[in-house]
């Protein structure tokens, strides 16, 4: 039995998922590729003609397995096009030929960016426009395997979500998805869960600074993490490190809602309280644990860790 | 308390809870001893302890128990479909209604829980046994304050704009100088709360 195949396809896209997927590890770019046929990627293959390739592919000659769309999609040639196809028109003659159809990032899952352009209302998700199923394809659309559009979500996507829901599908394996059709294995957690600064965030000690190793960001900087499903303080970026940890807020960019908030490092409030709490409780209930810990001060969170006994 | 009926534990909890409430109202706290206590509930002072340890502790749980109380009405006023000015003068309305119906309550809050810090140091530092009032007024301004009602400022400034008043209006009844009842002042008052608090 020959190698499963994939034709990566970009819509309208900045390439940051692509860009992200070279930093693979274990398994690396290459390794993954090793094991499956990569019939096309508009930055890698410099030999291919994507025509033909959408010819051979079109008339039944070659075989997709798996088709990954990044970017958000759009039937406008003035924004997009493939030789004579916008993307949009390829994923309709491409959706029932394929056996599973991955959206890689936001883009491709919600709209994301560019749907932000109003004046053209022709751009969306494959199968969301953020957080509606009003995407390019239906609601109950299905592809040949039985899954939706599989999104791995991310601005960019984590390189490890792709490449290991890629593998479990290869070994066909069950892989379970949220209401975003995001595989759960990676989407259950949020991404304060691992976050070094939890000891911070319990005793409410805010950080006063971008870049510093103490306080919680969640009060004044903007950290979107209680409320953002994503393993980023699990699955590490380059294997080293994740925003919350050098300091900087999570932006929420695994969520629908990413582009649609403004000013990401300040935390939304009203007369003083947080118009957003972490998932799982009520402002009441969160408002309350709040006052208890302010009250209750923590020595040790006090000082810079290196003081620290 | 009359008798003829058995009262549960927790029934009786409660009646010691107003009749001491009232007591440290009336007299002061360091005027006020347990046998007193014991002798308006017609219990024995030893009886009394099996319900509260301390004269302290009774006096935090007496704190604990009117937060709850006031806090709930706020919670009720939060959740009824009214607009924000409307709740404004709401608020204002029952805190003085309930100064009237348990006048002891405020008058626990002002002349005890304020007047002597030194008994709640320990377990009421900060916000801890007046909680339920703090948090339902955080999700009052919140609310308001997201739909644009009210002006965008910190919590603080906010809070001690609309519960200020209340109290020194308590307070002046307290002393025998106000003309009127608090009650008749209210929706003056509700008035210049809600253009002080009000956005524009």
């Amino acid at each position: 039995m020959g190698k499963k195949t994939l034709l990566w396809l970009q819509g309208l896209s900045c390439n940051g998922n692509s860009q992200s997927l070279l930093n693979a590890e274990n398994p690396s770019f290459y390794e993954l590729f090793s094991r499956v046929e990569l019939i096309f990627h508009p930055e890698i293959s410099y030999k291919e003609n994507i025509l033909q390739v959408l010819e051979k592919v079109l008339s039944d000659r070659k075989k997709v397995n798996f088709l990954v769309i990044e970017g958000s999609i759009t039937t406008n040639k003035r924004f997009h096009r493939i030789g004579d196809y916008t993307i949009g028109e390829l994923i309709d003659r491409l959706k029932n030929k394929v056996d599973y159809i991955i959206a890689a990032g936001n883009c491709a899952s919600f709209g994301n960016i560019p749907v932000l352009y109003r004046e053209h209302k022709d751009i969306r998700g494959l199968q969301f426009k953020f957080k509606e199923r009003k995407g390019f394809l239906p609601p109950d659309f299905k592809t040949k395997s039985g899954y939706p559009v599989i999104n791995i979500t991310g601005c960019p996507m984590h390189p490890s979500w792709f490449t290991q829901t890629l593998i479990a599908l290869l070994e066909g394996r069950k892989v379970i998805l949220d209401k975003y059709n995001r595989p759960k294995e990676f989407f259950m957690y949020l991404s304060h869960d691992g976050c070094l600064r939890n000891e911070y965030f319990e005793w409410k000690v805010e950080a006063e600074e971008f870049g510093h190793k103490e306080g919680c960001l969640f009060y004044n900087l903007g950290c979107r993490a209680p409320m953002t499903h994503a393993p980023c303080n699990k699955i590490l970026w380059n294997r080293v490190s994740s925003k919350t940890r050098a300091g900087l807020p999570c932006f929420g960019c695994t969520e629908f809602d990413f582009p649609l908030r403004e000013n990401y490092f300040e935390t939304k409030k009203n007369i003083g309280i947080p118009e957003d709490v972490p998932l799982g409780v009520s402002k009441r209930v969160y408002i309350t644990i709040t006052g208890v810990a302010k009250t209750l001060k923590n020595e040790r969170l006090s000082k810079k860790l290196e003081e620290t006994d | 308390m009359s008798k003829g009926r058995k009262y549960s534990k927790e029934e009786r909890k409660l009646e010691i809870v107003k009749v001491a409430c009232k007591l440290f109202a009336k007299r002061g706290y360091y005027n006020t001893t347990i046998p007193d206590i014991a002798e308006a509930m017609g219990m024995s002072v030893g009886n009394i302890y099996n319900y509260f340890k301390s004269k302290e502790e009774l006096a935090k749980y007496i704190m604990r128990y009117s937060s709850r109380l006031l806090g709930n009405e706020i919670r009720k006023i939060n959740e009824e479909d009214l607009s924000t000015k409307e709740k404004v003068y709401k608020i204002v309305k029952r805190f003085f209604e309930i100064a009237e119906e348990q006048p002891e309550l405020i008058e626990y809050f002002l002349r005890v829980f304020l007047s002597n810090r030194e008994i709640f140091n320990e377990g009421c530092e900060g916000f801890l046994c007046v909680s339920e009032v703090i948090t339902e007024l955080m999700l009052f301004f919140e609310e308001g304050a997201k739909i644009g009602d009210f002006r965008q400022q910190e919590f603080f400034p906010a809070f001690t704009t609309l519960m200020g008043p209340l109290g020194g209006m308590v307070f002046l009844k307290g002393e025998g100088v106000l003309p009127k009842s608090p009650v008749e002042y209210s929706d003056e008052l509700a008035k210049n709360i809600w253009n002080a608090l009000k956005n524009g």
